[in-house]
């Protein structure tokens, strides 16, 4: 089992009390692509920077058990989350522009993140770094090279980030939101890229989406998160015949390209979801 | 009420606007899509006054404006910027954010104005004494949303406002956007990569590619498929294959 939580919780100390962002996750994963969607502040993104052990210093973490590839992520002493974070697991996060050094050229950085993994000398790895880019469907991968990250576009800056993981060749890719600035024909290759990581590498995918769609055709399972809980896991081609109400409600707020609506339907949230 | 002529932007000696135009009725909303990349957010600042290395005409409610804005200008048009992180001062707290845009332009009932714009993006009363990094990427796009919203602009620029937020929090956002619509006449332009967002809130759509207008479509064309140019053919076939189950 490459992913191993059971019983995963998340809090932070606030002035009003504790607030617990993560209740008590549960998931594995093997090499497949696990989906997770659901609420937005429901702890997806706390979900995942707590398996690799990048969350802020006043949060709180328990669990019963938290394991990547055979390491106990709880006990592991920081020169092992070093070896892990970006080397055996590679790390999308959300808001991509902001973990990009903003003071080195996109090109420099995609080039030093190779050359870590693969040495080489630094022309070699500037090569490598347009073609990367290029991999990533930039356009004029060597113009981009000499830009900083506040003069690409939102979408560039996605695909950046995605160009670094191509590297390192980890055995967990996470995923946070990574392709929500792309248009779909960016979009469909980037997918398309992942797949053949995972099924050449032999890789695990954990990709977090607002995008129900996209994680119904593209992952195997999917685990649909409600304020700080797994409200239900499913196989992911089975969403659109999902049974938890939580689910089926999300499904109705969709808007669509060939069946409009005059008004969107919007949740009724029920108490009773977070009671069992 | 938003007319821009043959507008282009440059960068040194690359041009990634080339020759745009745009016309959107008081009351209206067009919607820009097209791939990454090809100018839109570049346009989006233009015309809000962030880039000034522009050329062609821009005119807001009868009125040409150049490089440099006044404050009227800014209470009249406001923008929700595609990366919300970057776009929310670090060290100020929610409620310190929603009060700026308040004392800026001298709108009194300060405390009234920030519960109600908290409770129309759906976030809780508890994120006001947060700062950004204590948010989630959702709840950090919905501040952005209700900032650009609480002095009541007339013309709001909308970049990919939705892209972080889960459907049942977009859906209320976009039926927000139509009912401001409705009640005060407020007039968009909408940037987003997906489809179905933008024919929802916006009868005319814009495709975008390589930093020209390929396209200009209505969104009953674009949902029955009578597009022009392939980009835009592209684009809705992928949309509406994702649509279909997996
Ligand atoms: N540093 C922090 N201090 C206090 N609360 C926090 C902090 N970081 C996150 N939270 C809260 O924890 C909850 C979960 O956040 P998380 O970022 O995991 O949400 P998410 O599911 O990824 O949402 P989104 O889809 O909007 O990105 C949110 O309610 C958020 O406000
Ligand atoms: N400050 C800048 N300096 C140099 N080039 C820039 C700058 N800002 C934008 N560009 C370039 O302009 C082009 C258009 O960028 P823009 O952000 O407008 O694209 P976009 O259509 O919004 O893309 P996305 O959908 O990915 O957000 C890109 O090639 C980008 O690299
Ligand atoms: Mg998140
Ligand atoms: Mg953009």
């Amino acid at each position: 089992m490459l992913v191993d939580i059971q019983n995963l919780r998340v809090s932070f100390a606030t002035r009003t009390g504790t607030f617990e962002a993560v209740r008590g996750v549960s998931f594995k994963i093997g090499t497949e692509k696990l989906g997770i969607v659901g609420e937005s502040g429901s702890g997806k993104s706390l979900t995942a920077r707590a398996l690799m052990r990048l969350l802020p210093p006043n949060a709180r973490i328990d669990a019963d058990r938290l394991n990547f590839d055979g390491t106990d992520i709880l006990k592991a002493d920081e020169r092992t989350m070093r070896g892990i974070r970006g080397k055996r697991a590679g790390f999308i996060l959300q808001d991509p522009k902001y973990s990009l050094n903003p003071v080195m050229t996109i090109g420099r950085q995609v080039a030093e993140s190779w050359r870590q993994h693969k040495g080489g000398s630094r022309k070699q790895a500037l090569e490598a770094a347009v073609d990367l880019l290029d991999q990533v469907r930039i356009r004029d991968p060597r113009r981009v090279c000499d830009l900083y990250p506040h003069e690409v576009s939102g979408g560039m800056g996605q695909r950046v980030m995605i160009a670094m993981m191509l590297a390192p060749d980890p055995a967990l890719l996470i995923a946070d939101e990574p392709t929500s600035a792309l248009d779909a024909t960016v979009q469909a290759e980037i997918l398309r890229l992942m797949e053949d990581l995972v099924s050449k590498r032999g890789m695990g995918l954990i990709l977090i989406s607002h995008d129900l769609p996209l994680v119904s055709h593209f992952c195997d399972r999917v685990a649909v998160m409600y304020a700080g809980h797994v409200m239900e896991e499913l196989s992911a081609g089975t969403l659109a015949q999902a049974k938890h109400p939580y689910t089926k409600g999300l499904l109705n707020c969709l808007p669509s390209l060939t069946h409009p609506k005059p008004r969107l339907p919007v949740l009724t949230r029920d108490a009773a979801w977070l009671q069992s | 009420m938003i007319k821009v002529e043959q507008l282009r932007v440059r960068f040194g000696d690359n041009e990634v606007v080339k020759g745009v135009s745009i016309h959107v009725p008081a009351g209206g909303s067009f919607g820009i899509v097209g791939e990454s990349g090809s100018g839109k957010s570049t346009v989006l600042r233009a015309l809000s006054g962030l880039n000034d290395a522009w050329t062609g005409n821009i005119t807001i409610d009868g009125q040409s404006v150049g490089p440099r804005r006044n404050r009227a200008f800014f209470q009249k048009v406001q923008m929700v910027f595609q990366d919300p992180y970057g776009s929310l001062h670090p060290r100020q707290t929610i409620d310190r954010i929603l009060s700026e845009p308040l004392l800026v332009h001298g709108i009194g009932d300060i405390e009234r104005r920030i519960e109600t714009a908290l409770a129309e993006v759906a976030l809780p009363s508890a994120a006001r004494f947060r700062y950004p990094h204590q948010l989630s990427g959702g709840q950090r796009q919905r501040v952005a949303i209700a900032r650009a919203l609480i002095a009541e602009p007339e013309i709001l620029l909308l970049d990919e406002p939705t892209s972080a937020l889960d459907v049942s929090v977009q859906a209320e956002i976009l039926n927000l956007l139509a009912d401001l619509r409705e009640r005060r006449q407020l007039t968009y332009i909408l940037v987003s990569h997906n489809l179905a967002v933008v024919s929802h809130l916006c009868p005319t759509v814009g495709v975008m590619l390589g930093g020209q207008m390929v396209e200009v479509i209505s969104a009953e064309d674009l949902r029955a498929g009578k597009t022009q140019h392939p980009h835009t053919s592209e684009l809705r076939a992928l949309s509406v294959g994702l649509e279909e189950p997996a």
